[in-house]
């Protein structure tokens, strides 16, 4: 299982074509405390850097982008109920949704763990 | 001289130490204590004395009620109290300087009120003749004027409710004409960052696309980034000017001409008009629909106080889409109300109604009063001195709180801070919550989202410079303590009804619904 990173602050698993997507701990930081996540329905086809689910914390509401193309295959219900895991446990249970890939060329363009520490570095 | 408190008189105070003691009601001194309204009194008890109504046959049939709907029977004088006390727990523009961003809380004179108090306007009903209500539509009509000749547009719907339904009648005017063109199918609506938070959601309320434009360095609209995506898919942008970095968009004529020359129409958010009135007509900027915020610009009460009302002006391109009903005056002087009936071949392309009546009588008296009173010179001094406040608050402030946008120039009618320089630990809401110990409402936070957490000041032409610096005095010793790490500002309010509530458990689990206490459902 591979993790990259993009500078939309959003983490992707991908384990052969499927992947597993989030918000990175910088992400949840800035948001502060998040009161409500939406995340997209099995099935719905996401397009790379396009709206796939929505976060909402008491200072803002935003959109998460999917970070390649592809099929959602699940959308993580805990987060309905607990929206606090995005804060508690971003880059693990705290997961977003799942797809499956449309085309793995797409994950060319993305940032490894190390690129990532550095552009947050940056900011 | 009208400093506030200029002597430095504080009363003396006792500084024993030990926490007060608690009282029995829960209340101190005259800070009272209130409970919900269906806490105060019972179902069992009535404030009224109603005569006995007459035995007969219900005609209501199944919809005659089963049980009691659990109403609080309580007197006149329990009722007055309940909401005079509620009152003492607000804040209001009536009570101090009120600077929150992007909402305008000015000053609401008193002529307004008695002149919306005549009985030719308060005591009439929408359904009336028109030949009964001549000198209300006269009202209406002539506001109408007002407004369509200070934003140096074509036309105006009078009727929507306020700023967000105002922005929907716009939108759904630009949505008209393109359908009228045959060019339906242009569906994305480009919306700056810089923009009202609303203007996304109208678009997309309305069927649209909204793609973002991203903001310049110095807080305006990126117009090269704007121009690159114009094309046959858009339908028009929506612009707030000035915008909600305090502002003005330098190149708004510059992107009019181009959205135009793409096919496109421009819509501009006019709850900053004020910054504005009497001075720029954002027709002669080439703008093609614009709600105004009567409530804000022309001073009729809100935030709590009042209904809203933001009538849209409207260009000569989509003026004929506008909705009904709206007044015409004929050469004989009689108004007359064009609606469904009578819009005969005047008015053909009206996309529909946006209310069921004419809109806020009231609001309109009230706007009319203000402009007659200040006259186009004082309505251009309105603009001039809400300016002037702004820039003295953000000059005198720069140097204590980060000003991300104070080198871009003069700001307009609000001052825009974000929180960069405050330390670790310390954040936007604990400067706000510190305000509200110094006794004023907090300013605007977290808004716009282009600033991390932003804090935007606006204090109209209402304030005087005592009551500046009374402000000023007050937030910038809230920076200052925020900066020494002054730990009891994160624990602020300390002096407010409530201590600091958890906003994100109310934002996570809400409760809006009162419940029956189970006390009261075991007496059934």
């Amino acid at each position: 299982m591979t993790r990259y990173f993009t500078n939309e602050h959003e983490w992707i698993d991908v384990d052969g074509d499927t992947a597993t997507v989030g918000i990175t701990d910088y992400a949840q930081g800035q948001l502060g405390d998040i009161v409500f996540v939406e995340v997209p329905e099995e099935g719905r086809e996401v397009s790379k850097g396009g709206e796939a689910a929505v976060v909402e914390s008491v200072k803002a509401a935003s959109d998460v982008y999917a970070p390649v193309t592809g099929t959602v295959t699940e959308g993580n219900a805990a987060l309905t109920d607990d929206p606090s895991l995005v804060n508690s446990d971003p880059e693990n249970s705290g997961w977003f949704f799942k797809l499956t890939l449309a085309d793995k060329g797409e994950l060319d363009g993305l940032m490894d763990e190390a690129a990532y520490k550095d552009f947050v570095a940056s900011l | 001289m009208n400093a506030i408190n200029q002597s430095g008189w504080k009363p003396e105070m006792n500084t024993a130490e030990g926490a007060a003691p608690a009282t029995s009601t829960g209340n101190r001194a005259l800070m009272l204590e209130e409970a919900l309204i269906f806490e105060i009194g019972t179902t069992e008890t009535t404030g009224v004395d109603l005569p006995e109504t007459p035995k007969g046959a219900s005609r209501l049939g199944s919809l005659a009620r089963a049980k009691p709907i659990g109403l609080p029977g309580l007197s006149e004088p329990e009722t007055v109290r309940h909401y005079t006390r509620l009152s003492r727990q607000n804040y209001a523009i009536d009570l101090g300087l009120f600077p929150l961003g992007s909402c305008t809380m000015k000053h609401n004179p008193r002529l307004n009120e008695r002149m919306a108090r005549l009985p030719g306007f308060a005591d009439i009903h929408p359904l009336q003749p028109v030949d009964t209500v001549q000198g209300a539509l006269g009202v209406i009509n002539e506001l109408a004027v007002w407004l369509i000749e200070l934003t140096g547009m074509h036309g105006v719907a009078m009727s929507p409710k306020a700023g967000a339904h105002g922005e929907l009648c716009g939108i759904l005017c630009i949505k008209a004409a393109l359908e009228a063109r045959g060019e339906g199918h242009r569906k994305v609506v480009l919306v700056p960052e810089s923009a009202h938070g609303t203007n996304p959601a109208t678009a997309a309320f309305a069927g649209f696309t909204v793609e973002n434009i991203p903001a310049t360095a110095e807080g305006r609209v990126d117009t090269e980034a704007l121009k690159a995506r114009l094309g046959p898919d858009v339908a028009g942008v929506m612009i707030t000017n000035p915008n909600t970095c305090g502002l003005f968009e330098r190149d708004l004529k510059i992107i009019s001409d181009a959205v135009h020359e793409a096919g496109g129409y421009v819509y501009c958010d006019g709850a900053n008009f004020n910054a504005i009135v009497g001075r720029v007509r954002p027709g002669d900027l080439g703008v093609d629909a614009m709600h105004i915020n009567l409530h804000k610009t022309f001073s009729t009460p809100h935030g709590g106080g009042g209904p809203g009302s933001g009538p849209v002006v409207l260009s000569e391109a989509l003026a004929p889409f506008g909705p009904l009903p709206f007044t015409a005056r004929h050469a004989d002087g009689h108004i007359q109300l064009v609606e469904e009936e009578t819009v005969g071949e005047d008015h053909p392309h009206s996309f529909g109604r946006m209310t069921a009546f004419h809109g806020q009588m009231g609001m309109f008296t009230r706007a009319l009063t203000y402009i007659l009173s200040h006259g186009a010179d004082g309505l251009a001094q309105v603009a001039g001195d809400a300016v002037l406040n702004a820039n003295y608050v953000l000059r005198r402030l720069e140097g204590v709180l980060d000003a991300p946008f104070a080198k871009s120039g003069h700001c307009m009618h609000e001052a825009l801070f974000s929180d960069d320089g405050l330390p670790a630990g310390f954040s936007t809401l604990d400067i706000a919550k510190g305000l509200i110990d110094e006794g004023f409402h907090p300013m605007t936070v977290y808004f716009p989202l282009v600033v991390h957490g932003a804090m935007l000041v606006e204090p109209t032409e209402t304030e005087s410079k005592a009551a500046l610096d009374q402000f000023i005095g007050a937030l910038g010793s809230i920076a200052e303590r925020a900066k020494a790490g002054d730990a009891s500002l994160k624990a602020a309010p300390h002096y407010a009804p409530r201590r600091r509530l958890d906003e994100t458990l109310a934002a996570r689990k809400p409760v809006l619904v009162w419940k029956e206490a189970p006390l009261a459902a075991a007496a059934e």
